[in-house]
């Protein structure tokens, strides 16, 4: 058993229901027990869908339990199919269900329905969300797919758009920009899967040239086996940042034999010049933490450091799938990746990293806001405030401009800082005056100067030793600006541990901010 | 007032089919929050983490009182080592938490499958902690339980555990927001009528005695094991409608006045200030509501008691009342006050009801928020129904804001231009 308080990834069927919510024409029949409807929340609530999702819950009771239970699967696929009249069907188990041992797949092919019903094993004790999803849309890609058919010869090459999904961190709108980029190299889109696809549509994914994968988690599968079963090549290269875009658009040129020039010269991205501006000077070496999904953690954290300027001190996910290209990404920032689903790990990582931006999930948001440090939500699991109204793309150059925003916004404009260093000790720029995007709680009153430095970091430390500090040394920390005290506070420790002196003095501290002054 | 069913009372039927409901693991949100040195840890799947943490939003992380101990293949593999798996989440999570003194094992659709023994777990482990920690169980299973079911099975499992004391005393149960319960503990003050207690307590160590000399009010309508639990204490109900709405609250409040010989002039003139105040509130909301057309799809259980508050009080017309369980007994005051007629519905059968919903047309649905937006889609008003757990809304000063919150949706409407 795992002691869990919150969890990053719902579990598989969850994964399903993304895919059948994005899709239309297809309906889900899942075998689950009172209660399970809650995840139609998800998509009414958090991405406030006008419909209720295309799934008929059995919802059986204790009552029902017994030979019961696959009398009632057999009638809920048989009156959903009746009364929705979908194109096809999905049906499968929650994980209540996958313990009744009752057999979807065989109860559904026995009531011989005119359609192509696509059984699912999701193995709920095992798997999680994100498999869910990807394993849902391979299966309907590889039942419903075509066999090849010879491609009409065409002036324009056309390919697939494969990946978004109901839920889908501004799946939305990084679906329009990569639309445009592929419109504008002269690219025809042939489908685009799961979002706004039928079943039909997915029979006709053969006839593209080529696959673009935009969410490697939910459509590699998919897409590796449309090249082996028809021969398209794709392209996984996702266009989040400026660098990346480019990549992208070279790689998507490539496969269609169409001339990237046009697309890249419009040059239309601000991020480059926003952070050559000398506004953006004091971004430089801003330590920042990036957790996530593999795909939009990998791409902030490069974005972050290439981009901007920032120091990439923490990098990871919680996808265990996805581990293995984390890890590599990390090394490439000369750090190691914290793989893990743990919150409460991430929230330890945060806390020893020491950053002044957080980039993460709405979880790293509420351990970001705990610690007192900025940040900025850049990847599922998300609240309702990240399906915004406003067109807000991740992905393509207006994406670029998004990601700019939304990485220096939390953090104060260089002038602001600047002042703030400047006249600290004016009334108006006090300690208490925290950053407006923190809720503008201002700190009670001023730290007490003889507050013992262990219990203040004693979530950050858990086992460091009480060091004493003079109190001369401790009004001196006081002189350091409150955004970056905590730094300073945890370096000066961190050193005098080291050297196991037994008293913190003004000495030190200048010590300390000599050694590890960047 | 005791006669439970009325010549032409309302029509009551019964339905099966799809339930568009949550389980009874829901109630850990807002129960946690009243028990405030308890933990609630649900033995479950994957899926019970995320519900819970969907239903409970933005609160998770105001160090939260819940967690899941998420089942795993190895664990199916071997009920023993199921157990001493549990040990040792149940170790590890004392250890983090020193100042839990109540601790919950909460059954799960998965648990109860695989048969999974916590009240055997709940026994070993309270000898393991005791005296620092008691440790109970019970079930929050959508197999078993609906939505406020899990605050039903939850109490049920406290009353064992009560002590025993055969004094004369009022016991009102059901979970009530603690500004609501102040105002009830100075109303019976005020009647004359003590000791009064509260089931839950605010802590564990504030639970309340029962014995022969125990009087019980229910303060919610979905409470039937607990009352069952407390019957077998000795303990005798006050039959009465529930304290919705100013008159609900007047009958609710009299009827405990009754059952301890206070004189019906000391009730009128204790109930007074606050049923005119209520009055005046109630105004207010009163033109908006009136003539409206109210459907309600089943959730809590309060949506007859609901339904009888609107409908006498704000002059609202009823076209049909679901409700997911239907206690005939503890709702037989609720049901003798619904206009005749009334079209009760026990059960569910989603699609059908939505079917019924959509041709009758009515001016408010109030259902859950996985039918809310589709059907405010289809230019249809609603009222999501899980606020009306999470506000307090019952006794006099509640019974203005328990009316906006039905008003609230329609004035909304009318405010928009877009």
């Amino acid at each position: 058993m795992q002691l869990t308080l919150w969890t990053y990834e719902g579990p598989p069927h969850i994964g399903a229901m993304r895919i059948a919510t994005a899709m239309r024409g297809l309906h889900y029949v899942l075998h689950a027990p009172q209660g399970d409807t809650y995840a139609d929340l998800l998509f009414t609530m958090i991405e406030r869908r006008d419909a209720r999702p295309p799934v008929t819950y059995t919802t059986f009771q204790a009552r029902d339990l017994g030979a019961d239970t696959a009398e009632i699967f057999k009638e809920a696929v048989g009156l959903a199919y009746a009364r929705f009249r979908p194109q096809a069907m999905i049906v499968g188990a929650s994980c209540t269900a996958e313990l009744l041992q009752d057999d979807p797949a065989g109860l559904a092919r026995a009531l011989d329905l005119p359609i192509p019903v696509i059984p699912l094993d999701l193995p709920a004790y095992q798997k999680k969300e994100n498999w869910g999803a990807a394993e849902t849309f391979y299966r309907l890609v590889r039942a419903l797919s075509a066999p090849p058919a010879p491609r009409a010869a065409r002036a324009r090459r056309s390919c697939n758009l494969l990946g978004p999904t109901a839920l889908g961190f501004r799946h939305r709108d990084d679906l329009r920009e990569v639309r445009g980029l592929i419109a504008r190299l002269g690219i025809d889109v042939n489908v685009v899967a799961p979002l706004g696809a039928t079943p039909a549509d997915l029979a006709r994914l053969g006839e593209a040239d080529f696959n673009v994968v935009l969410y490697p988690e939910v459509a590699r599968s998919a897409a590796v086996w449309l090249q082996k079963a028809h021969g398209q090549p794709f392209t996984d290269v996702v266009p989040i940042g400026v660098g990346a875009t480019r990549a992208f658009v070279k790689a998507v040129a490539d496969l269609a034999g169409v001339d990237p020039a046009p697309v890249l010269d419009a040059d239309e991205s601000r991020l480059p010049w926003y952070s050559r501006s000398v506004d953006s000077t004091y971004l430089t070496g801003k330590r920042v933490f990036v957790f996530g999904d593999a795909t939009h953690a990998i791409a902030a954290a490069r974005v972050a450091r290439a981009e901007l300027g920032f120091s990439v001190v923490g990098l990871g996910t919680y996808a265990r799938d996805f581990a293995r290209e984390v890890r590599a990404e990390a090394e490439v920032h000369g750090i190691q990746a914290v793989i893990s689903d743990d919150y409460l790990e991430v929230e330890a990582a945060i806390a020893a990293a020491q950053p002044e931006l957080v980039l993460g999930t709405q979880m790293e948001r509420h351990i970001a806001k705990r610690l007192g440090i900025p940040c900025a939500v850049i990847s599922a699991p998300m609240h309702v405030q990240d399906v915004p109204a406003r067109h807000a793309p991740q992905m393509g150059f207006e994406g670029a401009n998004v990601l700019f925003d939304t990485f220096v916004h939390p953090l104060m404009m260089g002038l602001e800082e600047h002042l703030l260093a400047m006249f600290r000790d004016d009334p108006e720029f006090h300690d208490g005056v925290a950053p407006s995007h923190l809720g503008g709680r201002p700190h009670a009153s001023p730290e007490p100067v003889a507050v013992a430095p262990a219990a203040a970091a004693s979530i950050t430390t858990p086992s460091a030793a009480a060091i004493a500090w003079a109190a001369e040394a401790e009004r001196e920390l006081r002189k350091v600006p409150f955004f970056v005290r905590g730094k300073a506070r945890h370096n000066t420790e961190r050193f005098a541990r080291e050297r196991a002196l037994p008293l913190i003095t003004v000495e030190t501290l200048y010590d300390a901010k000599a050694h590890f002054s960047r | 007032m005791n006669a439970p069913f009325p010549p032409c009372g309302p029509r009551v039927s019964q339905e099966r089919g799809q339930r568009a409901v949550f389980c009874g693991l829901t109630g850990i949100v807002w129960l946690h929050r009243k028990i405030r040195d308890a933990f609630f840890l649900v033995v479950g799947s994957r899926t019970c983490a995320h519900l819970i943490q969907s239903a409970a939003g933005v609160m998770i992380f105001a160090e939260p009182r819940f967690a899941t101990a998420i089942i795993e293949e190895r664990d199916l593999a071997g009920l023993a080592d199921a157990h001493e798996e549990l040990d040792r989440v149940v170790g590890r999570l004392l250890e983090r938490r020193p100042d839990i003194r109540l601790l919950f094992l909460v059954g799960s659709c998965p648990s109860e499958v695989i048969k999974l023994d916590l009240g055997r777990a709940a026994a070993r482990l309270s000898g393991r902690f005791a005296p620092a920690v008691r440790v109970l169980s019970y079930s929050g299973s959508g197999i078993e339980t609906t939505f406020t079911q899990g605050e039903d099975a939850c109490l049920a499992a406290l009353v064992p555990d009560m002590g025993t004391s055969d004094d004369t005393s009022l016991l009102v149960v059901g979970t009530l927001a603690d500004v609501v319960e102040d105002q009830f503990a100075r109303l019976f003050a005020d009647l004359g009528i003590g000791p009064v207690r509260f089931l839950p307590g605010r802590r564990a160590a504030e639970q309340a005695t029962v014995g022969r000399g125990t009087r019980y009010l229910l303060a919610q309508p979905f409470l039937a094991d607990t009352a069952r639990a407390l019957d077998n204490r000795g303990a005798r109900r006050i039959a009465a409608p529930f304290p919705l709405g100013a008159e609900g609250t007047t009958l609710w409040l009299r009827a405990a006045a009754e059952a301890f010989g206070i004189a019906p002039e000391r009730v009128a003139a204790v109930t007074a200030p606050g049923l005119a105040r209520a009055g005046r509130a109630l105004d207010r909301h009163r033109e908006r509501l009136e003539g409206r057309r109210l459907f309600f799809f089943p959730d809590s259980q309060l949506e007859i008691p609901l339904a009888r508050f609107l409908s006498r009080e704000m002059g609202v017309e009823l076209i049909e009342v679901g409700t997911p369980y239907l206690h005939r007994q503890h709702l037989a005051e609720e049901l003798a006050l619904l206009p005749a007629g009334t079209a009760v519905v026990e059960g569910q059968s989603l699609d059908d009801q939505l079917d019924r919903c959509r041709a009758a047309r009515p001016d408010l649905t109030v259902c859950g928020l996985g039918l809310a937006n589709p059907l405010e889609a289809e230019d249809r008003p609603t009222k999501w129904s899980i606020e009306l757990l999470f506000t307090p809304i019952q006794g006099y000063e509640q019974a203005g804001d328990l009316a906006e919150l039905f008003a609230r949706p329609l004035v909304r409407r009318s405010r928009l231009e877009v």
